[in-house]
């Protein structure tokens, strides 16, 4: 994977947060979502997204509860809790802020 | 709180690990099926799919790896934790040992009380369906119970449908004569149900058939475990031998199980069947209430469906046997079935409970103060926390370094604990009330370490997470260098609060203690209504079949009391068929000619030997004593109580009057008895309850001679002293004549007090403890507010403020403390001393004076407990700290 851009460190549980706030996915879900989102740009390896969900899960930002698909398969939906909304949005305004500052300094400098 | 809901959520995976294992797995393995399948739809051919797709997804290995890394405890974290802990404890070795003392003595004090009351109020009766075993009572209506008699069991084991098995028992005190020395047993005399009702079986032999319950049937007799080892060498040819008791020879036909607990009767080792006789003569002990009756109930049938079943069938059998309920007081208005855990439990409940409150307190005073503690230390440490956050240690880690200092310093006290209440259950047995249920129940066992442990748990937890929230709640930072006031402040706040709670628990414990000891002392000031002081008690049994008749018996008696009369030192000496505060309890009913109207209501009988009365000291208010013209043959005459003939002729003179006693009621042709005196109330069953009727005859004109008899002598010296020389003394008449229960009358009226009395001293106890640490927690604060304020009160003492001034402000600090924890303490008394109701005494739980004296006594101790804080504050000399800064 290393032809496609890494993600910055510490993005990868807000994308996931992200993602589970439209509505509660199965972590093949998340994934596809985040690719398709970012139009395949963002392509994690996408194994890693199951660490960081137990992090999420510990943390007590999502839940997660298993049901049967649409193809009546069985697997374990995410789904944003208030604490995890709530985080959501403190890093959100934090990566904001630091765009803007990197931004800033791109340009300014 | 963030920091233990975490904790929580990894312990629950890591109990559920293997679940965790397969969960990963399966949506690790569906999110893979699904890349391939979408490489498959791209065109990709099968087998290069399921390359792209592992490849997309990652090394699933490492990847599962990272996710148990995430959720699990590091257990070398763990282990540097608690090395580090261990460290932190070593180095400060006096903070450690009060630490551990006071949570070993919290933990121990609390686990053998614990598993005191476990057995006897928690634990179900070791027999097979406990809840259908039933203790059934008679009543006359006021739901006192009272003891039933052989004609009430033989109807309802006749007609009631509630059971599977009935039984009558009563003690029964047979001397072993086979072997060279007689030994006097502890047995009972059951029907033939009794161990079916409480559903054990005979280990050997047999168990007891109908036909071993008849009237002068056969001598046959079960044996204990104990016995059976003890004397017979668990030989089981026993069955079918035949040993002596009381003169008689008696067939063994079984042993019991040695698991069996008999708690009707913990020291029975014989059981023989009671071979009363079913014809129910009216004027015989058929009709006594002195047996205790217990049921097996069918299953599905409850305590009052039985209760109202056998209360309908007495309804009409008293009806058919009226001359026999006459003869005993009446026939009862209906039956009592309690459980009969509850019923052995009943009168100790009470005071069981309230200890075990008690204790609760003392632990969570002990957890307090050790919480406290851990906070002081926290103080100190702050330098060293923000140290090890600045180096990157989180707030999680430093909150998880607390709780391991804190579990440390609890096992290590809870093991400390186990130690102290292996020792405490010794002396608690030791000290516990004649009468305590299950006492061979009672040890530390696995059940009991357990709940101990699981308190020690409980407790590090509980006292670690209170600075552990203090570390992540202050902000760490500012730690270094400088103090952070605001985490000096919420931590100061803390520890006053603290404080303020071990005062008011406290202050709950004295005020109980207070009103406990006020009621022991109210209540042996009680009136006796004979002089206690100097008094020799012993129970003397007629042994067995030498004596038959009623003549010979009393003959034995009447040569036994002259050879006591002639003991040196020996005053006065009689015999009587109950003695007060001994736990005797009988009564017989009273007809008087004066109400012909009247219900036989019952009253305490005493057949006595004339000199009871002046033995006693019992007064003599109206009439005359009994004397020795009153004998067998002569016109029978009664002395009756204060009460009773207050009750029964108010404004008239009751001597003169005419009654029948006991069986000779209702019989038109039997003469009437004539109240010949009124002598002064006695206390009988107990200083605490007032049942003042009682009537007094000579042994010889009551209808007959009782074959175990109380002999009370008085002398002018050291009463237990004369005890050996009595028992010489009625042994010299006839050796074989057994002799129990021997005791100064002033012990007896202890142990009749020894529950209260019990409660009494592990209330003063535990209030004791509960002072002491009260007053360690004021000092405590105060020190510590002390130290950090040096600064400020040199300053004020630069400023001019007198050393008067800096002790009144240390003062003031101390004793606000302590006064707000009296006035949150006077609450919680107010409510506690209700649960206390049924110990006290003559004392209302409102007890003004209680309530003062220990307010009194509380902020006395804090006041000291502030004096040596204050002392060095206002030593502090405001030069050197000014120079320091």
């Amino acid at each position: 994977m290393s032809e496609k851009p890494e993600l910055m460190p510490g993005t990868l549980d807000m994308l996931i947060l992200r993602t589970l706030a439209r509505a509660p996915l199965h972590g093949y879900g998340i994934a596809l979502a985040i690719r398709r989102l970012s139009d395949d740009v963002l392509t994690v390896e996408e194994g890693s997204l199951y660490p960081a969900l137990q992090r999420l899960l510990l943390r007590g930002w999502v839940k997660a509860e298993w049901k049967l698909t649409e193809t009546r398969r069985r697997a374990r939906f995410y789904t944003l809790t208030t604490a995890g909304r709530r985080q959501l949005g403190i890093e959100m305004s934090e990566f904001e802020r630091m765009i803007a500052a990197i931004g800033r300094v791109l340009q300014n400098a | 709180m963030d920091a233990l809901l975490r904790l929580l959520r990894r312990l629950r995976i890591l109990i559920r690990r293997q679940r965790f294992s397969s969960e990963l797995e399966e949506e690790m393995g569906f999110h893979r099926e699904q890349l391939e399948k979408e490489f498959r739809e791209d065109g990709v051919d099968p087998e290069e799919a399921r390359y792209a797709a592992r490849r997309r997804f990652g090394s699933e290995l490492q990847l599962r790896e990272q996710s148990h890394d995430v959720v699990a405890f590091r257990l070398e974290t763990v282990l540097q934790d608690l090395r580090y802990a261990a460290r932190q404890l070593r180095r400060n070795p006096g903070f450690a040992a009060t630490a551990v003392l006071i949570l070993a003595l919290g933990i121990g004090a609390t686990t053998a009380i614990f598993s005191v009351v476990n057995p006897i109020l928690f634990q179900p009766l070791p027999y097979p369906h406990p809840g259908r075993v039933a203790m059934i009572w008679e009543t006359h209506g006021d739901g006192v119970p009272l003891a039933v008699s052989f004609g009430t069991f033989f109807g309802l084991r006749e007609r009631s449908r509630s059971f599977d098995a009935i039984a009558v028992e009563k003690p029964w005190q047979p001397t072993m004569t086979s072997a060279a020395e007689p030994e006097r047993f502890n047995g009972q005399r059951v029907t033939p149900a009794y161990f079916r009702a409480l559903g054990i079986v005979p280990v050997l032999g047999r168990d007891f058939q109908p036909s071993d319950d008849q009237f002068k049937g056969p001598n046959v007799v079960m044996l204990s475990d104990r016995l059976w080892r003890r004397r017979f060498g668990s030989d089981a040819a026993v069955l079918g031998r035949g040993v002596t008791l009381d003169g008689n020879l008696y067939t063994v036909i079984g042993v019991m199980p040695r698991s069996f607990e008999n708690v009707l009767d913990p020291s029975a080792e014989l059981w023989a069947p009671l071979q009363y006789n079913p014809s129910l003569p009216p004027d015989g002990r058929e009709w006594g209430h002195h047996l205790r009756m217990i049921g097996r109930l069918l299953p599905g049938v409850r305590l009052q469906q039985a209760a109202n079943e056998g209360g309908a069938i007495l309804h009409i059998w008293a009806q058919t046997h009226a001359a026999g309920y006459r003869s005993s007081g009446g026939a009862p208005s209906g039956l009592l079935v309690h459980s009969l855990q509850d019923d052995i439990t009943r009168d100790v409940r009470p005071a069981l409970l309230a200890i075990l409150g008690a204790v609760a307190l003392v632990l969570l005073i002990a957890c307090v103060n050790v919480t406290s503690l851990l906070l002081a230390r926290g103080g100190q440490r702050r330098g060293e926390f923000a140290m090890r956050a600045a180096l990157g240690a989180s707030r999680s880690r430093l909150a998880r370094q607390w709780v391991t200092e804190s579990l440390l310093l609890a096992v290590v006290g809870g093991v400390c604990g186990m130690v102290v209440a292996e020792l405490g259950v010794r002396a608690l047995v030791a000290l516990s009330p004649p009468g305590l249920p299950r006492l061979d129940a009672i040890r530390i066992d696995g059940a009991i370490f357990t709940f101990g442990m699981a308190m020690t748990t409980l407790i590090g937890l509980g006292c670690g997470l209170v600075p552990a929230l203090h570390i992540s709640r202050g902000n760490l930072h500012l730690g270094i260098g400088q103090s952070s006031l605001r985490t000096v402040r919420g931590h100061h706040t803390t520890r006053r609060t603290l404080v303020v709670a071990e005062v008011a628990l406290a202050l709950v414990l004295l005020v109980s203690a207070g009103l406990l000891l006020r009621s022991v002392q109210r209540i042996f000031a009680v009136a006796l209504g004979f002089d206690p002081s100097h008094l020799l008690t012993m129970q003397v049994q007629e042994a067995g079949t030498h004596f038959q008749t009623d003549a010979d018996r009393e003959r034995i008696f009447e040569q036994a009391l002259e050879a006591v009369k002639h003991v040196p030192g020996v005053t006065s000496a009689a015999f009587t068929s109950q003695l007060p505060l001994s736990g005797d309890f009988e009564s017989y009913g009273m007809q008087f000619e004066a109400w012909p109207n009247d219900q036989f209501e019952p009253a305490f009988r005493y057949a006595v030997t004339p000199d009871y009365f002046a033995t006693m000291r019992i007064p003599l208010l109206r009439g005359r004593l009994l004397d020795e013209r009153d004998r067998a043959g002569a016109p029978v005459v009664v002395l009756i109580s204060e009460s009773l003939a207050r009750r029964k002729f108010p404004g008239k003179d009751p001597i003169g009057q005419r009654v029948r006693i006991g069986p000779d009621i209702g019989h038109a042709d039997r003469p009437w008895d004539v109240i010949v005196g009124v002598v002064g109330d006695v206390k009988q069953v107990s200083l605490a309850v007032t049942e003042p009727d009682a009537f007094y005859t000579t042994s010889t004109q009551w209808a007959w001679v009782d074959n175990v008899q109380s002999l009370v002598v008085r002398t002018p010296t050291d009463a237990a002293s004369l005890a050996p020389a009595v028992r010489t003394a009625i042994w010299s008449v006839d050796k074989d004549q057994p002799i129990a229960r021997v005791a100064t009358m002033e012990n007896l009226i202890a142990a009749s007090e020894s529950q209260r009395h019990f409660a009494l001293v592990l209330f003063e106890a535990f209030a004791l403890v509960a002072l002491l640490l009260a007053a360690t927690g004021i000092y405590g604060v105060l020190s510590g507010s002390v130290t950090e304020r040096t600064r400020e009160i040199g300053v004020r003492s630069a400023l001019g403020a007198s050393r008067n001034d800096i002790l009144a402000l240390v003062f003031r600090q101390g004793m606000m403390l302590a006064a707000l924890g009296v006035v949150l303490g006077l609450l919680g008394a107010f409510a506690a001393s209700r649960a206390l109701i049924t110990l006290l005494f003559g004392v209302s739980p409102l007890d003004p004076l209680t309530y003062a004296g220990v307010v009194a006594l509380l902020l006395g101790v804090a006041a000291f407990a502030c004096l040596r804080p204050a002392r060095r504050a206002a030593r502090i000399d405001p030069a050197m700290t000014l120079r320091a800064e």
